[in-house]
């Protein structure tokens, strides 16, 4: 696999976590930690006045040496409002990247195509490396390229479901036709299913729920990372195509029941 | 003299620019994003920001999100 470059920065990790839902924010951090991974998600809110004025203490936790971060839209369910977050975001912490999350129905929390792809226009044009979420529509992954986003980040499935590659055959026409990385996003409930993203030819996975949510988050992360890294090596190692029907891998000659006038 | 802070109406009190209101709330103003009247305001401009009567203000945070 080439190495994975998202707007001129690269990553040794194929591997993106979410902070959301972690028990703590020590957690999150050993997490991160023990997986590798170099870019993180993070939301934004408003300071609870009541009870935390002080404001959450989330980013001092992140190192920004180590991993990017970039503040999602998420909330947002129009282009206008995503925008407003995304200033908001560059304003609070000078951050640049944006995950355009434009999620108007909360029960099934799919993104908004049209609302996207409007904000992901004018985020562009404000110098925004623009991350967008996706269903896995290839034509709209297109678009969404050729409007200047840095990347596309198409749904395995629901967020928070743990489904696993359900749009596959759309991530396939997807990824078959991206000119930036594709990230598979949402969804993934185990390391297998983000093993066969990067299988299918997805440049990296971004996970949360699935780590942040099991009985062992640091140990959860390691085993995505070295899913990840599994499917990667594989590929390396130029897998052979599948064919329908067998293929002996023993030899079919010398077989001790034999006679030589046969 | 009444603002409306984060979407709950407060007596403004004696703040006179958003630094102020920022303290008197017991907010740490690092890296957080603070809007007036839906406008951004940079965290050096918070010093000479007024704060008036009527005023829509909102102070945003990062949080855990995926």
């Amino acid at each position: 696999m080439n190495a994975l470059i998202i707007a001129g920065h690269t990553f040794h990790s194929r591997l993106f976590i979410g902070t959301g839902k972690f028990g703590s924010h020590d957690l999150m951090r050993q997490a991160i930690e023990a997986s590798g991974c170099e870019l993180v998600t993070v939301a934004l809110r408003r300071v609870d006045l009541d009870k935390n004025p002080e404001g959450d203490p989330l980013l001092s936790k992140l190192d920004p040496e180590k991993v990017v971060v970039v503040p999602n839209t998420s909330g947002a369910r129009t282009a206008e409002e995503a925008i407003r977050i995304a200033r908001l975001a560059r304003a609070a912490g000078g951050f640049d990247w944006v995950k355009l999350e434009l999620t108007p129905n909360l029960h099934h929390l799919l993104p908004d195509p049209i609302e996207t792809l409007k904000a992901a226009e004018v985020l562009v044009k404000e110098g925004f490396k623009v991350l967008p979420y996706i269903n896995a529509d290839p034509v709209l992954a297109k678009r969404l390229e050729e409007a200047g986003t840095a990347a596309v980040m198409p749904l395995a499935a629901p967020i928070g479901s743990n489904l696993g590659l359900r749009t596959r055959d759309m991530l396939e026409i997807i990824v078959a036709n991206a000119r930036v990385p594709v990230v598979v996003d949402a969804g993934l409930g185990m390391p297998s299913h983000a093993a066969a993203a990067i299988e299918l030819g997805a440049d990296c996975v971004l996970v949360n729920t699935a780590i942040a949510a099991a009985a062992d988050p640091v140990g959860m992360a390691k085993a995505f990372a070295k899913a990840v890294e599994a499917a990667e090596e594989g590929l390396n190692a130029g897998p052979r195509a599948a064919r329908a029907g067998a293929e002996a891998s023993s030899p079919l000659t010398g077989f001790l029941w034999q006679t030589e006038n046969r | 003299m009444a603002i409306t802070v984060n979407g709950k109406t407060r007596p403004l009190g004696d703040a006179k620019t958003l630094a102020e209101l920022l303290a008197a709330l017991g907010v740490n103003a690092s890296r957080k994003a603070v809007e007036r009247n839906g406008q951004i305001i940079p965290a050096s401009d918070l010093p000479t920001t007024p704060v008036a009567d009527n005023d829509q203000i909102e102070i945003i945070q990062f949080v855990g999100g995926g």
